[in-house]
Order: structure tokens, then C-alpha cells, then sequence
């Protein structure tokens, strides 16, 4: 495996140390095959231990090592520098309060996913505890897609809506809650409805896409959004003909 | 000591040159401004119509100078560019079909938005005489 | 120090900790549950587990095959009475998870699918495609979301835990992000911080696997159990050691080496079954400790195949054909076509045994109880005596469902007796004491030794001296060695003196971790002397149930350094016999 040596430059901060962040500079004997994650595991390990980022699986499915990689929000374990020129910058997440060199606060992510209520809601007696629900497979992929969402947030780094004003809900969640809203054994749409035609719901999105662009897991969250606009307008509809809730 | 999360300064008012992708968002975002002069435009024709035949005979006239005429022009292919292009690549994720296991291809869904699109026109073509 | 007090403190919020969480808050909405994670909840690992999870389903099947199955799976060192709870509880777990909304793969009629599995007699592992534990991750997450009572404490690195007079009081933990410390006063513990696959080299395991309940549980007095037995998954990715589920063959895949010979059938895994066509219990369809032992047998003929990552076989998909590989196997695609640049549909794909699952952990029982009173622990850190001696593929994620909603219960009702927690000077000075050292390990400097040294000579010598064959002469040598560098660990220094987000820090209390834990598989590979499951011994080919039909218990001494103890094995109803994989023909 032959090597090529890069030059990471590398958003630091350290709030007890500095006003603001700064870049630094790291020359790295990377193999062919590795990952941006790979690099940065290597400064850890051989230059600099105080190097702060997060990860763990390195396959693609925890979601934690979310970075901006050369202005792009990125999955560093599946960011390869074999696509990559030589001299690479790494950033924290955009759209996020910087905790320290490459890891954000989350916080405020964190709270909206719970307002969605990505649980199953039902209004009817669920099936006895030793019953499935019977779920065609045209049903399961209906909101699979949506199921895929790791949370690595690259989304809202991507989102000039989120950039702009935080109070907006965002891809993952609102993608999160038309999952719910979609799934058969799901009956609790009306309950998610207000929160998310409000004005920080989906309303609030003007379909720039960027965010189905650099999702790394094809979950697509600017296209559950639009569907919610149109089930949104629907319901409206159907509340001002019908005189009330359907 | 301790922690004094950083936050970024975002622009309010350069915000979408930051990459590409912004941009060409805003190139779309600004369509509306040529839907503005359009709106005028059809309230003045309106205006100058109600007020008689030569004032609607020099409102035509206005239009066929050559910088109204390139204005025209650039506001056509703008709008197929940025209205219709765009919005009918981005029509697929609004409105998945779904058939069975699979979801139908979103070529079908672009295609089907340029057919209707077509048709559409024709009428009015013929509405309007010119066909 | 910031003192909070809760009824049941979890340690960990992966299927386990999340499953128990759950438990609680939806039994007894007037206990409080502190749910402490070193990293947000969906990061945790249970996310990376792919291949399903086993429960009974269908009339062909029966708890009573699902029962035999585990128990000679686990070479007759599984507690059957635990086995047995068990196989009753897996399908009502799964279903409880299908009823919260996880999208498991589906039959033609609408009902959950089940696929085929290492040594499992009859298809019983539920899966949602090849991503299983992810979405039983999210599911369980998310699920928890709806829940007051259940307060989270993400990113709160867990340290020592609290006890006095034999009885477990709490946990001290630090907040990352503010690098202030907490002491978690409570009556109940519940560890669900997984496995420490990251003592070796070359594993499935995430990052964040290091063993910290283990070694916390252990520092203060209680045995680990069974630690020589440590899964490898045959079929890993080179250089990186990512998974690929066993999934790949419960679909079909097969295991060929150099000169595609699907080799399997020369290690009492035979007669060879057509391509394609899996026959359960048979060939690729064998449990993972022969399947392992078998590569390395022919690595060692010069049967293998080299590549840049060294020595592999080749696990061969491309007649499952690309629909039904984007279907089952999406993410395996995604992995091998990335990773080693082998498209499955397209190429063979070279995989080699990779450090998977500890089948030891935190001596426990049916009801995740320790010897420590208060202090409980299910998952992948805890040793129930489940798994025996070689966990069959499938069994784990049930296991989180099944430990964590059984724990939970047990938890409650002794939180529950207990009452309020008292105002404790003793805790606090305890606490007090726990990050005073931690301020030392600071500040120290000048020692000359480095974190990612000592990670890199303990990760060998545990490769070396415990990996897929041991003998007397390599598991002593590690003991040595890793007790060495537990001694060297003491001059190490952490550069990083930065309250905020210290990951250095945090590097260097996880390699203590790892360090403690490590000693313990050494020495208790060493004084288990026989062969069984996924503890080979050269030096003792064979099962000895004489001498050793029992599980080791490490303690931690004074000094430091484990001592071995054995507790015998509850047998019920299945007597120690033969692993038969032969596909029946030796019946």
C-alpha cells in the first residue's frame, strides 16, 4: 500500500486558551485507502494528543464524527482522501456553538428531537404483546428511507434556514417525524401536526436541498419535508371545507 | 475557566456566498423579482387597456424597443432555468409515487410535469390565437 | 462536586441501559432514572451490530430447539436456567420492539421475516435488513424520548463506582464538555457500558468500547467471569476490522480460500451443501468460534490469501445476485465496495477473524444481579452465563431486550425497598477522593510514557498471548507483560490539561480501563486449562468437564493483579455432549 502525505489544517479551539478559533497545521503520512478519520486518529496517536473530536464506530452508522471536510459537511470515516486533494481542511460542524477544536454543541438538536415525538402513537389497543403488527413490505418502504437518519447533524450544518434562525425544527427531525407520520402503525399525525406547521416547522424550510445534497445516508430530508407542506395544506383544507379535525 | 461555546458570525445579508450551493438557491430565490416587474407589467397593460386604444397601442410599443425586447428575452430563459428546470428536477421529492415495493423512477415524475407543461401551453397558444 | 441523587442510576444508554430505562419509567413512573452515556445514546454501539436478533417465530421452531441450540452453541458453559428464561422472553421482546416501531424486514404476508444463523437449528433471527441493531438502537431511543421520569446524562464519562459496607451507592462521573465532576448518589446501579473489545488490536468494536463497567465494577471488589472467552467474528474487514454480518452467509455466502475451496468442510463442518443454498447448522452456517479456528488452521497450511492487510479468505456473495444483496445486504455492500474497494456483487470479498463480543463481563445472574448488592449489570458487561463458552450469532441484541427489561424489574423493586438515599459524608469524601486522583493523573508529568504506547504494546501482546489458539508458555508472557505496563501506565502523561471536552484525558482513564480488563482475559486463558468454545488452548486440545465445567471468576487483588476463582455451571436439563455441525450426519 503506497502512502501520500497530507496537510490537514484543523479548526482548533480551546476556550480556557483562546478568544476564538484558529487553524493548525498537520503533515500526515496517510496509506491509500484511509478515511479523513484515519488521518486524524494518526495525529492523535503520533502528534498532537490534545487534538479533541468525537467518534467511534468508524462504519458509517453511529453518526458521530460529522465535520466540515474541505467546506462540505462530512462523515470523516466515510470521507477517503483518495477523493481528496492534498491539502485538506477540517472544520467543526457549521451552524453549531464550537465546544472545543472539532466538536459542537449539540444541545439544541437534541431537544427538538424529542418535540417530534419519533414514537409510535396510537389512538386504537395495540396488538397482544405476543402479536406483531401485520406491515406489508410496500408499507415498510414507504418510510424506510427515513429510518436511515444516523443524527450526524451534517444536515443542519448544510441548512443556511438553520444558519440563519435556529429556532427552525430542521431536516433531521422534521424528517424524523414524517417517518412516524408515515409508518402504518403509526397513528398520531394529528399530534405532530401542530408543532410542525407551525412557524418554525415546515414552513419555515425555502427547499434550498442542501440538505438531502450532503445527508450520508441518502435519507433525503428535504424531500420528507416538502411532503409535509403538502400534507400540511391538505389538512387545512380539509379543516376549513370539513369544519373540523379529519 | 471552563467551558464559552464559540459561535460562528453568520451574515445576514452575504450568508449564500459562502458556497455554490447557496447561490444557485439565491439565482432561484430571485426569479421573484422578475415575477414583480411581470405583476406591473400586467397592471399597467390592464390600466392602459381599460384607457383605450392608443394608450394600449403605446403600451405595445413600449415593449418593442430593444432593451425591453432583450429584457423579454433574458426573462424567459431565466425562468425556464430557474422555474421551470429547477423546480420540475426538485417536483420528484414533493411528490414520491410510490408502486408497490418500488418507488416509480423520478425521470417519470419530471417527464410527466414537462408533458403537462406543454400541454398547458398549447392551450393557451390556441386560447390566445397564436396557434 | 455536584451531588444528584436519583433511584436508579444506568450507567450506559445502549439497547441495554436504554431497554431498562424504558422498564422503569413505564412501570413506576415515580422513580427517578439518571441515565448516564459517554455518548449520545445513538452513538452508542449497539448501533453497528447488523444481523438480527434470535427469538423463536413460527410453527417449525420451538423454545425447546432455541434452548439446545445456545447451550452446546456455548460448549455446555451457559447457566441453562438463565438459557431458559431467555429463549421464553426473546419473542415477546421482539415483538414489544416491533409494536414501538421498528422497521424489521417483512414477509410476503405483512408478518417480520427471519433468516438463518450460525449455528441455529431453525430461522429465527428477526433483522431489519443488515442495519438490525441500528434500528433497535433508534427504536429503543427514541422510544424512551416519551418518557419524564427518565433524565439523561449524555456525555457524562462514568469513573468509579460508590460503595460502603458491600453494598453498591452510586457512581462518580465527569461531564465532558465542562470537565466538572459528578457524584450519582443512589441505592440502585444498573452497568449496561458493554463490551471492551478495544484491548485488542483488531476488532469490530467501536472506539468508545473500553470496558468501563467491567473495570469499574471490578476496582471495587466485584469478579469478572468467564473473561478467556472472547469471540472473533470470521468474517471482518482487513486493515480496518469492520463487519460483515453473518447475515452474508445465513443469505448464502460462502468462505473459499486461495484455491477456492470452501475449506470449512475439512474442520468437522462438512459434508460440503450446494452453493447458494445454506443448510442451517452446516458449513458457513456453523457457529463462529469453529469458524474462526478454522481460518486460523489454514492460514497456518498457507492456505489463505495475501492482501495489502495480510493473510484472508474470501467470502463469495456474487450468486446471491445484486437484488437480493441491495435488499438484505445493503450496508455490506456499502462497507466492503468503500472500504477494501470489493464490490460483493462483482468480487469475492476477503474477510479474516476479527475481536467481536466478550462472552465474559460483570458476574451476574437471571436477574442482572452481582455479588455487590444494588449493583446490577446486563448487556455485553455483563456475564449472566448466557452465552457459555462462544455466543451464537443473534443471541446479543435479544439479550439487551430480555437483560434490560428483566434487570429493570429486579432494579425497581430494590430501589423501591430502599427508599431515599441519606445524606452520606462518606460518599462525598468518596467521590472527593476519586477526582483528586484523577487531578493527580493531571498534573503529573515527566513519567516518559505515552497513552497510545502502552494502548499499542497492550493490544499486541493480548493479540499474541490470547488470540484464536493459546498455550501455557503465551498466555504467561501476557499476564507479564500486561502487569508490566500497568506499572508503566503510572508515568504517563496527559498533555492536554484543558478542562473542556479533554479526550486525552478521557484516552488515558479508558486505557486503566482496558488495562484492568486485559489482565484479567490473560490470566484467566491462562488458568483455564483445557479447550472449550472460544478458549483454545494448544498445550489442552480437549474439554476437560472435570476439571473445568466451570466458569472463572477474576478478582482483583490488593496488588493489583487478578486471582482466579471457579463457580460451577447450572446444568438443568442438557448434559455436556458433542457440538455436532455436520448437518446432522453424525447423529
Amino acid at each position: 500500500m503506497s502512502m501520500r502525505q497530507m496537510e490537514l489544517e484543523v479548526m482548533r479551539y480551546d476556550p480556557e486558551q483562546d478568544d476564538e478559533p484558529h487553524f493548525q497545521s498537520y503533515s500526515v503520512p496517510c496509506e491509500d485507502d484511509w478515511a479523513i478519520l484515519d488521518a486524524l486518529n494518526y495525529v492523535k496517536e503520533n502528534i498532537d494528543t490534545t487534538l479533541a473530536y468525537r467518534w467511534s464506530c468508524h462504519m458509517m452508522v453511529c453518526g458521530s464524527c460529522g465535520m466540515m471536510v474541505n467546506g462540505e459537511p462530512s462523515l470523516t470515516c466515510k470521507t477517503f482522501i483518495r477523493d481528496l486533494p492534498d491539502k485538506v481542511r477540517i472544520e467543526p460542524l457549521e451552524n453549531f456553538p464550537i465546544e472545543r477544536d472539532l466538536v459542537v454543541v449539540l444541545d439544541d438538536v437534541m431537544e427538538k428531537l424529542r418535540m417530534a415525538k419519533p414514537f409510535i402513537i396510537r389512538h386504537d389497543e395495540p396488538p397482544p404483546e405476543d402479536q406483531e403488527y401485520t406491515q406489508s413490505r410496500a408499507a415498510l418502504y414507504k418510510f424506510k428511507q427515513y429510518t436511515m437518519c444516523v443524527n450526524c447533524m451534517c444536515c443542519y450544518a448544510a441548512c443556511p434556514q438553520y444558519a440563519l434562525d435556529s429556532s427552525f425544527i430542521g431536516p433531521a427531525v422534521l424528517a424524523l417525524a414524517h417517518r412516524y407520520n408515515i409508518d402504518s402503525r403509526d397513528q398520531g399525525k394529528s399530534e405532530r401536526l401542530d408543532l410542525l406547521a407551525d412557524h418554525d416547522g415546515v414552513w419555515e424550510c425555502s427547499f434550498v436541498g442542501a440538505c438531502s445534497e450532503v445527508c450520508p445516508k441518502s435519507v433525503d430530508p428535504a424531500a420528507a419535508v416538502q411532503q409535509m407542506k403538502i400534507d400540511g395544506a391538505k389538512e387545512w383544507w380539509k379543516q376549513k371545507l370539513g369544519g373540523g379535525k379529519s | 475557566m471552563s467551558r464559552q461555546p464559540y459561535v460562528r458570525p453568520v451574515s445576514k445579508t452575504t450568508w449564500y456566498m459562502r458556497n455554490g450551493r447557496y447561490r444557485k438557491y439565491m439565482l432561484r430565490e430571485v426569479t421573484c423579482l422578475l415575477v414583480g416587474v411581470y405583476c406591473f407589467l400586467t397592471i399597467w397593460a390592464l390600466a392602459a387597456l381599460a384607457a383605450g386604444a392608443d394608450t394600449w397601442n403605446g403600451f405595445l410599443a413600449s415593449q418593442q424597443n430593444t432593451v425591453m425586447v432583450v429584457f423579454h428575452a433574458f426573462a424567459l430563459v431565466y425562468f425556464l432555468i430557474y422555474q421551470a428546470f429547477d423546480w420540475f428536477k426538485l417536483a420528484p421529492k414533493a411528490m414520491p409515487v410510490q408502486l408497490g415495493e418500488k418507488k416509480l423512477p423520478d425521470r417519470y415524475i419530471i417527464i410527466a410535469h414537462y408533458v403537462a407543461w406543454a400541454f398547458v401551453s398549447l392551450f393557451v397558444f390556441w386560447l390566445t390565437g397564436v396557434i | 462536586m455536584e451531588k444528584i441523587t436519583a433511584d436508579v442510576v444506568i450507567v450506559g444508554a445502549g439497547g441495554a441501559g436504554l431497554r431498562a430505562a424504558i422498564a422503569i419509567a413505564e412501570s413506576d413512573p415515580d422513580l427517578d432514572v439518571a441515565l448516564i452515556s459517554k455518548v449520545y445514546p445513538m452513538r452508542s454501539h449497539t448501533c453497528a451490530a447488523e444481523g438480527g436478533a434470535a427469538g423463536v417465530k413460527g410453527a417449525d421452531d420451538s423454545l425447546e430447539n432455541h434452548f439446545h441450540d445456545t447451550v452446546s452453541g456455548g460448549d455446555w458453559l451457559c447457566d441453562q436456567e438463565v438459557v431458559e428464561y431467555f429463549v421464553n422472553q426473546a419473542p415477546r421482546e421482539l415483538v414489544q420492539l416491533e409494536h414501538w416501531g421498528c422497521p424489521w424486514s417483512r414477509e410476503d404476508d405483512g408478518s417480520v421475516a427471519v433468516r438463518p444463523f450460525g449455528g441455529m437449528k431453525k430461522k429465527r433471527t428477526w433483522y431489519a435488513a443488515d442495519k438490525s441493531g441500528f434500528h433497535i438502537l433508534h427504536t429503543l431511543f427514541q422510544t424512551s424520548l416519551q418518557f419524564p421520569t427518565i433524565k439523561r446524562f449524555d456525555e457524562y464519562f462514568a469513573l468509579e463506582l460508590l460503595h460502603k459496607n458491600g453494598k453498591c451507592r452510586g457512581v462518580v462521573a465527569m461531564e465532558m464538555r465542562s470537565g466538572r465532576f459528578f457524584s450519582f448518589q443512589s441505592s440502585v446501579v444498573i452497568m449496561a457500558t458493554g463490551g471492551g473489545g478495544q484491548c485488542f488490536p483488531f476488532t469490530t468494536n467501536g472506539a468508545i468500547k473500553t470496558g468501563d463497567g467491567m473495570a469499574m465494577a471490578y476496582r471495587a471488589g466485584v469478579p469478572l467471569k468467564d473473561m478467556e472467552f472472547v469471540q472473533y467474528h470470521p468474517t471482518g474487514l482487513p486493515g480496518t476490522g469492520i463487519l460483515l454480518t453473518e447475515g452474508c452467509r445465513g443469505e448464502g455466502g460462502i468462505l473459499v480460500n486461495k484455491d477456492g475451496r470452501r475449506y470449512l468442510q475439512d474442520y468437522g463442518m462438512g459434508p460440503e451443501t450446494p452453493v447458494g443454498e445454506p443448510v442451517l447448522k452446516t458449513m458457513e452456517l456453523g457457529p463462529r468460534d469453529r469458524l474462526s479456528q478454522a481460518f486460523w488452521h489454514e492460514q497456518k497450511k498457507g492456505n489463505t490469501v495475501e492482501t495489502p492487510w495480510g493473510d484472508c479468505v474470501l467470502l463469495d456473495m456474487r450468486h446471491l445476485g445484486e437484488k437480493k444483496i441491495n435488499e438484505r445486504l445493503p450496508l455490506v455492500r456499502e462497507l466492503a465496495s468503500s472500504y477494501v474497494g470489493h464490490d460483493p456483487v462483482t468480487d469475492p470479498v476477503p474477510v479474516r477473524p476479527v475481536i467481536h463480543f466478550m462472552m465474559g463481563g460483570i458476574d451476574s445472574n437471571l436477574n442482572g444481579e452481582t455479588p455487590m448488592p444494588g449493583l446490577f449489570a446486563i448487556g455485553e458487561t455483563a456475564c449472566s452465563g448466557l452465552h457459555g463458552a462462544n455466543r451464537l450469532g443473534s443471541n446479543s441484541l435479544t439479550d439487551l431486550l430480555v437483560s434490560g427489561r428483566r434487570s429493570a424489574e429486579r432494579a425497581a423493586e430494590y430501589a423501591r425497598k430502599a427508599g431515599e438515599i441519606p445524606e452520606d459524608p462518606a460518599m462525598t469524601a468518596q467521590s472527593e477522593d476519586v477526582v483528586t486522583a484523577i487531578r493527580e493523573l493531571l498534573q503529573q508529568s515527566g513519567g516518559g510514557e505515552s497513552i497510545a504506547g502502552i494502548r499499542r504494546e497492550m493490544k499486541s501482546t493480548l493479540e499474541e498471548g490470547a488470540g484464536i489458539y493459546r498455550d501455557e508458555e503465551g498466555t504467561l508472557k501476557a499476564c507479564e507483560k500486561i502487569a508490566e505496563l500497568r506499572g508503566r501506565y503510572g508515568k504517563i502523561e496527559v498533555h492536554d490539561k484543558s478542562n473542556v471536552f479533554n479526550t486525552d484525558l478521557q484516552q488515558a482513564l479508558e486505557l486503566r480501563n482496558l488495562l484492568d480488563i486485559a489482565e484479567t482475559v490473560a490470566e484467566a486463558s491462562l488458568e483455564r486449562r483445557e479447550s472449550r468454545g472460544a478458549h483454545q488452548r494448544l498445550d489442552h486440545v480437549e474439554r476437560d468437564d472435570e476439571h473445568f465445567l466451570k466458569h472463572s471468576l477474576a478478582y482483583r487483588q490488593p496488588d493489583g493483579r487478578p486471582r482466579i476463582d471457579w463457580l460451577d455451571v447450572t446444568i438443568t436439563r442438557s448434559k455436556p455432549g458433542v457440538r455436532d455441525y455436520s448437518g446432522g450426519k453424525s447423529e
